[in-house]
Order: C-alpha cells, then structure tokens, then sequence
C-alpha cells in the first residue's frame, strides 16, 4: 500500500513503512524524479513559478509563494497515499518542510482525508521510542490487512 | 435590521473597524461578533485540526463554527484577515469553504490594509444585506410588465426596455457625465422597443450611478450590481436552476458570483487593479492601433506564449506588451498575451476565493472579447457560456427584479 508519512522527508519513517512491506510515499522521491528530469531546468529543485501557480489549488492567491509552491509538490503526495503515519512536533533532524504555515495547513489537511491515518507524538525518551515504533508496525500491519 | 458576523483577525490593531461598522451601518446591517469560549476555541481547533499558531485565528474558525451550530443567529458573514498574513490567507479560505459547505449562510472575504476605508466595503455589505433581506425578490425568475433597466458603468452605460421576459429593445454608450449618457441608451432603449418613457411601469437602476440615476429616473429599484448582474446573467444564460458560477470583467472591477438557484450565495468583487479588467484591454487595442471591439478575433489568431510578460500592471504590463512589439512580435501575438493577462490574473486573485461551480458564465462588456473567453476556457480547462445580451445583464437584472414592484409607490 501507498504510505504518505509525515514529516514527508523523514528517513527513519520511510524506513519503517519499506520494512513493513509498503511503499512509502516521500518527498525524496518527488523531488528526486524532479531532479532528474532532463525537461526541465530550474535549479537547484527543477520547481518553477509553474508550480506557486497549481498551488492555488490548496491555498488563495494571497498565501505566499513559497507555500504555495512546496504544496503543488507536497499536498498531491497525501492525496495519493492510502494511509498517513503523522509524527507530531518532530525536531528539524528528524524531517521537516522548513516552513510552519504549510506544515500547519499539511496537518490539517491530511486530518480531512479519508483514509486510514495514525497520528501520534515524537518520542522523546527510549521507552516512549519503543512504544511509538510498535504502533507505527500495529498500524502498518493493520492497514496491510485491508488491502 | 440584519446581522453579519464579522469573522477576523487583526482590525483592531489595524485601526478599521470603525469603518468596517460604519460600512454595515450604511447598508442597515448589524455587525456582531459570536462569542465562543475559551474551551469551545480549544476544542475546535482540536476538532477542526488546523492548528494554527495565531489564537486570534483559532478564533475565527471557532467562531465560524458557532454559526455552523447555530449557537449564534446572523443572516451573513464578513470574513476579513491582514492583507499578506500568510496563516490567516490559509486559514481563512478554509474557513469560508467549512461555512459554505456546512451552512447556508452567504460570506464575503476580505483582506484588510490600514488604509481600508467603508467605501470600498460598502458594495460587499450592501451586496450580503440584499442576499440575507430580499431572498424573495431574489427569487424572481420571470421578469413581468414593461421595465426598463440602467446599468450606469464606469466604462458604459447600459439600458435595456423588456416586456413580459422578452428584451425588446436596447441602449449602449461610453460613460462620460452619467445622466448624459444614461439619457442617451434610454432613448436609444424606448426608440428600439417603440414605447415611451411615461409607459414603463417601473425602473431599475444599478452600478456605480445607480444613486443618481435613480433619483432622477425615480426608479422603483436601485441595487447595487453584484447581486442585479447575477440576476441578469442567470436569466440571460436560461440557468435559474441549479448551481453557476459568474464571471463578471467590467471596465474598472470585476466580480466572481457563485449562485444557487438564480440566488448568490457568495462573491467576491476585485477593484484594486485594473490589470485585471476592461481598461488593460482597453489601453492595449489603443496601443496597437485598433478597436477594442477588434482585439478579441485579433487574439484568436495569436499565441500568448509568444510575449514575454513580466507584470499584470496596467503600467508595466503595457510596457511589456509595447516592448515585444517594437522587438518585432505580431500583434495577434499581443493581443491574445493581453487577454491571457487578463484572465490569468483574475484566476489568481480571485476565482480562488470561490469554489468555481459548473456552469460558468461569463457576461460584461468584455465578454464579446473572444480572446479573453478562449484565455478563461484555457485557463479554467472548461467553456464559458457567453449568453444573448451578456452585456447588458446589468440592465436585464434592473429590468427583472423591478417588475416585481409595479405597483408599488
């Protein structure tokens, strides 16, 4: 099954989806087929003004730019997904937009999706760790079931 | 005396809400705040999930949510955030789509400056008060009796004599001094329509001399034209049932009206930038030499992609435009990058602040412009529906919802 995750670019869920035996939905890969797209040139991303343009799909024309453009790349990512796996107040190291107005509007947008979706807390202590990641397992096999 | 929830962020410290009242209070309408408690914030924005770092915004979706409840009673909303607040640009739009898709109340958004003034909000307050107070007449879908309607424009004035649904006669002319022209399409209207002034049973008077006119003609109606073009566009598109959107590019603003069952249930009207209206048009066919009226087939035979623009500005975007054109482009090429221009910036700016419902209808006096019609079907990735007499909608609109006063003192 398609998992988007969030952070979208976090390795260690990323990983954890792939173990799973599901596919994980990331930004890696997005902004990956981007960069390797000879078709277009507009480094160091390959995003151009064409894409604060689709954005408005998912915001108004007064929301920036920048919002704009990171959800023409991130929001069709979650759409996609058959589940959503959110880590809630994630340190920057563990994966993160590098912008919270799109960060709050993904949060919130990812809560109206209807599909399957386990949202919990960063762990912040090595029980708590443990805890989270068998969740995370329970979860993935769950969903696994229903495919 | 109707109420509208104000729904915002930041008017106070903006220094305008006296004239967001002041506004409301012209139109006869009530401004009130739902009052939601801290508990009831709290447990919306945990219910809602977006969560916002700017309490004065959790606020508004609380708020909004009191009204979805109805644990607060108010006949429209007045939706308003910071102009460039990134969170409240975000948040309010979702806002108006949860009222719009939970409720039936009409919203009208507005992002605020410390410059804002109650004039510039006047025809959004009058346009919620007509939608929340004159469902009824609304409502109308047959226009009865001998009417005539005037739609004093900034860039024309329209007259249109009907007579039992039929439009019978006609009147088209530039605006200069607004009774002289307005003199003008009335008797080119009645000479059309073969009646006399004294035989018209009532009139309606709309846009932005509509006050004057009204006064002189002693029209029986005198609307402002957000809710009287979308009148005359659904009867004009035959489309008074089910759901429309209108696109409506006039001479110096324009608005995008959604409408269900031939009633706006919510607009929004632009007015800052007349790159996104008639005039760019306009400047652009005295540019190149040639009637505005010949610019649309002009832009038919152009591709825009082939004119680099930099700008929407009627300013800088002109001279975008006379640039290419000394650098050799053809004018079939400028013309259709203007209509291109025109349509883009409309799409951004505004269709986002409505969810565009089929089927569109385009009136106004630039919908004869092909080119922008085929910009907007490029754009939209759908075909507008360009009716009979779509530039005289306003007109149309006056005539119809008058009829409904013969009679009347």
């Amino acid at each position: 099954m398609k998992i988007a995750i969030f952070p979208p670019n976090s390795l260690i869920l990323s990983d954890l989806v792939e173990r799973a035996g599901h596919e994980p939905l990331t930004i890696m890969k997005e902004l990956g087929d981007r960069v390797k797209n000879v078709e277009i040139d507009s480094p160091p991303l390959n995003i151009t003004p064409e894409e604060p343009s689709k954005g408005l799909k998912y915001a108004s024309a007064e929301a920036p730019s920048g919002v704009r453009g990171r959800l023409a790349v991130f929001a069709p990512i979650f759409e996609e997904a058959d589940a959503v796996i959110v880590f809630k107040n994630a340190p920057m190291s563990f994966g993160c937009l590098g912008c919270a107005r799109t960060n709050e509007f993904l949060l919130y947008m990812i809560r109206s999706l209807q599909v399957p979706k386990l949202i919990v807390e960063y762990p912040t202590s090595e029980e708590e760790s443990k805890i989270v990641i068998k969740q995370v397992f329970d979860f993935l096999k769950e969903v696994g079931h229903h495919d | 005396m109707i109420k509208i929830a104000q729904i915002s962020c930041g008017t106070e410290y903006s220094g305008i809400q006296r004239e967001i009242e002041k506004a409301a209070s012209m139109v006869n309408a009530e401004i009130i705040f739902p009052d939601v408690s801290y508990e009831y914030i709290k447990e919306t924005t945990e219910i809602i999930g977006f969560e916002v770092q700017s309490s004065g915004l959790q606020l508004m979706f609380a708020r909004a949510r009191a009204l979805v409840e109805g644990l607060v009673d108010a006949d429209a909303v007045f939706l308003a955030t910071c102009f460039r607040c990134a969170e409240g640009a975000l948040l309010k739009n979702e806002v108006r789509r949860y009222l719009q898709r939970e409720s039936n109340i009409p919203v009208v958004m507005y992002s605020f400056t410390q410059h804002t003034k109650a004039d510039e909000l006047l025809t959004r307050m009058e346009a919620l008060q007509t939608i929340a107070e004159r469902k009824q007449l609304l409502a109308r879908k047959r226009q009865e009796g001998l009417t005539l309607g005037i739609d004093s424009g900034s860039a024309t004035t329209k007259a249109v004599v009907m007579r039992d649904n039929e439009v019978i006669g006609t009147g088209w002319y530039p605006t200069q001094a607004v009774m002289l022209s307005a003199n003008k399409v009335v008797n080119d209207a009645l000479k059309e329509a073969g009646v006399k002034l004294k035989d018209i049973e009532a009139i309606g008077t709309t846009g932005y001399g509509r006050h004057t006119l009204g006064k002189q003609f002693k029209a029986k109606l005198i609307q402002e034209e957000l809710t009287v073009n979308s009148k005359g566009a659904v009867w004009a598109a035959n489309r008074q049932e089910g759901e429309a959107t209108v696109i409506d590019i006039g001479g110096m603003d324009n608005k995008v009206i959604t409408i269900n069952n031939g009633i706006p249930d919510s607009f929004t009207m632009g007015g800052i930038c007349a790159g996104a209206s008639g005039r760019f048009l306009e400047i652009t066919s005295n540019r190149l030499g040639i009637d505005i009226s010949e610019l649309g087939g002009l832009a038919m035979q152009g591709n825009p992609k082939n004119v680099s623009m930099a700008s929407y500005c009627v300013i800088f975007g002109i001279q975008d435009l006379v640039t290419e054109l000394a650098a050799g482009v053809a004018k079939e090429d400028i013309a259709a990058a203007a209509c291109y221009s025109v349509a883009e910036q409309v799409f951004e700016q505004q269709l986002q602040e409505v969810d565009i419902r089929e089927p569109v209808i385009q009136v106004g006096g630039t919908s004869l412009i092909e080119g922008l019609n085929k910009a907007f079907e490029d754009i939209l990735n759908l075909k507008p529906i360009v009716p009979k007499y779509s530039q005289f909608i306003g007109s149309i609109g006056g005539a119809l919802l008058s009829s409904a006063m013969i009679g009347e003192e």
